[in-house]
């Protein structure tokens, strides 16, 4: 069944190419330009399921993003997907580490994104 | 379109963006003015450029990007200094990188060693860590978990097949907190095979003793079938190191062991992953507080900007010009209708009026945008000519915040590259010449912008050699431009370099003999409607000047009447305009006449008679003329039956409509509702005078015109 996904990216083209993919999987998508924004998004919509975020993003990183969805707002439910580079090893342990459920690594193939979100969002 | 090839122009529009971002943020560092966050944007730039290019599948691209990144990521984490040595380097990086957008973008890849010197520089800086390897070990020790060893098996070795696996799974509490879900595991394994579950209930305490945060509960897990190592890793892959997890293969020939719950009845047993949603992950919060991620920095107030595609904001520019057309008709039908209630209704007129021009005032600026898009791609150029030429360049700018039409922008960039060309390689001289002449070896080209009485004025200075003037008035001669007696002032030989035709061959050189003379400049600039003038001191340098319109929508005009039409004269080609006495307009040949103006003689032109309108004044003397000057060409007076007014129309393109008619720039509406064509001086001066400047005719003007 689709989700709402959240995505949060500075990149115009990665949020694209997101949206596109989840979208053809029958998800519906919420954008966010970077962490600041998606905590704005996140308060205004309680309705999403998944979040998928870069790491480094202008303003908020997704680190602290995480950081505050899981301390802050004690979301502890929602399932949060980092994207990430295959050589970044130290991300994804730092990205678990403030509270993210799973990653996506970049550059992501689109069936592997939907699987990752049917993994944690089935 | 394919949404793939959508979003790849997007991801060029998006590089140039943060190529522009990129190179701000390292020659702020250069300057040494980069605070951090300066750092972490170049850093992103480039790190955003590498991830679209890996999507499209830009391998060059990203396998450079890649090193720059690393080589960022040293300077933002302070393990490498960024000297000026450094950022030298990595101003060229920056370079490069663009290079690779831009093949990325054309289809035509670089030279397979365009990056080779850049990249073994990075390489360098990186201290050998290309591939991050290193940097990766060395930063678990920060860490207080043991990464899981992974056991790759490709599943064709020469072990045999496993009969299935057990596996023992514990998860931590950190492992909930996180939104993992071990129900969600089991079913993945449950894909893989058939599967056992045994629930390890023996850590779980009292309920007074109960922690909700905490994990308790373990399981034995037994997935029969030949699902392969890796498979089963990866059902673990999000959770490892939120728990502890043993996996061992069943032997082919071994039994399985009974287990206490089948994994039917997996789903009845309480979910501890709600208990730990709903209550707070103590444990976790401490653990992870102090390993800190980093707080989100205070955010200051941001401007906010939304992405609008120009064909909208076009439309509102056009509609807006349309709503203050019909509130003139509009104003003067009540005037003529004399209606009762004229005065207030009129007053209302007034106000409208002023609202609308507020309005479209405020329509336009949303087209301007910072010449600093233009300007930020200059530094790059002077860097490479800088190369080229052996000379040493400081490029200062000033005044990127100056806001002009986005059309001004777009069409700026040609004109300032050749005329920064030209300075570099034909205004400043080598070190040698300058340390001989008194000079600082390094010479310094300025550009800046500013607004000054509703235009934007854009000056280009160098403090090199200046013109040669000897040179360029014998090379003027030579070609024929001017008489060999002409007596010019310092300022019209200058002048003369923007004479279509001129080129001072001997000094063409492969940087800016490319066959794009100074002529080109200023038909690019007066396409725009702009002007350019020069000022240049021998040994001191030169200054070129453009103006330029802040907006191309509007215009500032002049309506006259010719016989039954309406035209619009552009405000900033007109002279003067006078009413001619009968003395002084002299017939010149059989079908033109010169107007005496002063001391000098002008080509005198009927307006009805070069566009062919009729019911005309046929006696100038009866009429006006206007002196219109143009860029390229000159002066011309011509006759019109009156002067209607001055104002400001809004222009309607004709090429979009209909075609390009030479001598006519566009239409536009007046404010009674009649369609008046703008005319296009210079094409008009251009056909009536061919090349001849001023002084020919001063001085030819009893001898053959034409």
């Amino acid at each position: 069944m689709g989700k709402l996904v959240l995505t949060v990216d500075d990149s115009r083209t990665m949020r694209d190419m997101l949206r596109l993919a989840l979208t053809d999987a029958g998800h519906t998508v919420i954008q966010a330009d970077d962490g600041q924004h998606g905590v704005e998004v996140l308060n205004a919509n309680p309705g999403i399921e998944v979040i998928v975020t870069d790491i480094n993003m202008p303003r908020m990183d997704g680190y602290a993003f995480i950081d505050h969805v899981r301390r802050d707002l004690q979301d502890h439910s929602t399932p949060i997907l980092v994207l990430t580079t295959e050589s970044e090893a130290t991300k994804k342990q730092r990205a678990r580490e403030a509270g993210a459920t799973g990653w996506i690594v970049k550059p992501f193939d689109p069936q592997k994104l939907v699987a990752a979100i049917n993994r944690v969002a089935p | 379109m394919d949404p793939m090839e959508a979003i790849k122009q997007t991801y060029f529009q998006e590089c140039e963006e943060l190529l522009l971002a990129m190179e701000e943020g390292l020659i702020a560092m250069e300057g040494g003015e980069a605070d951090s966050e300066a750092i972490n944007a170049v850093f992103r730039a480039v790190h955003s450029i590498k991830g679209g290019g890996g999507a499209f599948g830009f391998e060059s691209l990203v396998s450079f990007a890649h090193q720059f990144e690393t080589v960022l990521d040293h300077v933002r984490s302070g393990k490498l200094d960024p000297d000026a040595q450094v950022v030298k380097v990595l101003l060229r990086a920056g370079d490069i990188l663009a290079d690779h957008v831009a093949a990325a973008r054309s289809g035509q890849p670089l030279g397979e060693d365009h990056d080779r010197d850049v990249k073994e520089e990075l390489a360098v800086l990186a201290d050998g860590e290309a591939t991050g390897g290193a940097e990766v070990a060395a930063d678990f020790d920060d860490l207080d978990f043991t990464p899981m060893q992974i056991q790759i098996e490709d599943g064709e070795g020469a072990a045999p097949a496993a009969a299935g696996w057990r596996i023992r799974f514990a998860p931590h509490a950190s492992l909930y907190a996180n939104a993992n879900d071990p129900l969600l595991i089991v079913r993945e394994l449950k894909g893989l095979g058939n599967v056992e579950v045994e629930a390890d209930l023996s850590k779980l305490p009292s309920l007074a003793e109960m922690d909700p945060a905490n994990a308790y509960l373990a399981w034995t897990l037994t997935v029969h079938g030949d699902a392969p190592r890796g498979a089963i890793d990866e059902a673990f892959d999000f959770v490892t190191g939120d728990c502890d997890l043993e996996i061992e293969a069943l032997a082919a020939d071994s039994s399985t062991e009974p287990v206490s719950a089948p994994a039917g009845e997996f789903s009845e047993m309480p979910a501890p992953s709600v208990l730990v949603a709903e209550g707070r992950a103590a444990e976790a919060v401490r653990n992870d507080e102090k390993k800190g991620a980093p707080a989100a920095e205070p955010v200051a107030a941001v401007k906010q900007t939304i992405r609008v595609d120009l064909d909208k904001v076009d439309r509102l520019v056009n509609l807006v010009g349309e709503l203050v057309i019909t509130q003139a008709m509009l104003a003067q039908r009540v005037f003529e209708a004399e209606v009762q209630g004229a005065a207030a209704v009129g007053s209302g007129l007034v106000e409208l009026e002023h609202l609308l021009r507020d309005l479209q005032e405020s329509v336009m600026a949303i087209r301007t945008q910072p010449v600093k898009s233009v300007f930020q791609r200059m530094p790059r150029l002077v860097r490479e000519l800088a190369v080229q030429t052996s000379k040493q360049v400081r490029l200062v700018l000033e005044g990127e915040a100056t806001e002009v039409d986005k059309t001004v922008i777009d069409r700026l960039g040609e004109p300032l590259t050749h005329m920064i060309r030209n300075a570099i390689d034909h205004g400043l001289e080598t070190p040698d010449e300058r340390r001989e002449a008194g000079k600082p070896e390094e010479g310094t080209v300025r550009l800046s912008a500013e607004h000054r009485g509703g235009r934007i004025v854009i000056e280009l200075s160098d403090d090199g050699r200046g013109i040669n003037r000897e040179r360029v008035k014998e090379k003027a001669i030579e070609k024929g431009l001017i008489p060999a007696t002409a007596a010019l002032s310092d300022e019209e030989i200058d002048n003369l370099i923007f004479l279509p035709g001129f080129s001072t061959a001997s000094e063409v050189s492969n940087i800016s003999g490319r066959g794009v003379g100074m002529d080109v400049v200023r038909r690019n600039i007066v396409e725009l409607g702009g002007r350019i003038v020069i000022a240049s001191t021998p040994k001191r340098g030169s200054r070129f000047i453009l103006t330029l319109p802040l907006t191309l929508a509007v215009l500032d005009g002049m309506v006259v009447g010719v016989g039954d039409q309406t035209f619009v004269l552009p405000l900033t080609h007109i002279v003067e305009s006078l009413q001619p006495r009968k003395e002084d307009i002299r017939p010149f040949s059989r079908e033109r006449s010169l107007l005496h103006i002063r001391d000098s003689y002008v080509p005198l032109v009927r307006t009805d008679e070069l566009l062919g309108v009729k019911g005309a004044q046929t006696d100038p003397s009866k009429g006006v003329v206007i002196l219109v000057e143009s860029e390229g060409a000159g002066r011309l007076a011509l006759t019109v039956d009156a002067i209607i007014g001055q104002r400001q129309v809004v222009i309607k393109s004709f090429e979009g409509n209909y075609q390009r008619i030479e001598g006519i720039a566009a239409a536009t509406i007046l404010g009674d509702g009649r369609v008046a064509l703008i005319l296009d001086v210079d094409g008009l001066v251009t056909r009536c005078r061919t090349n001849l400047n001023s002084d020919q005719i001063d001085q030819q003007a009893t001898g053959t015109f034409g």
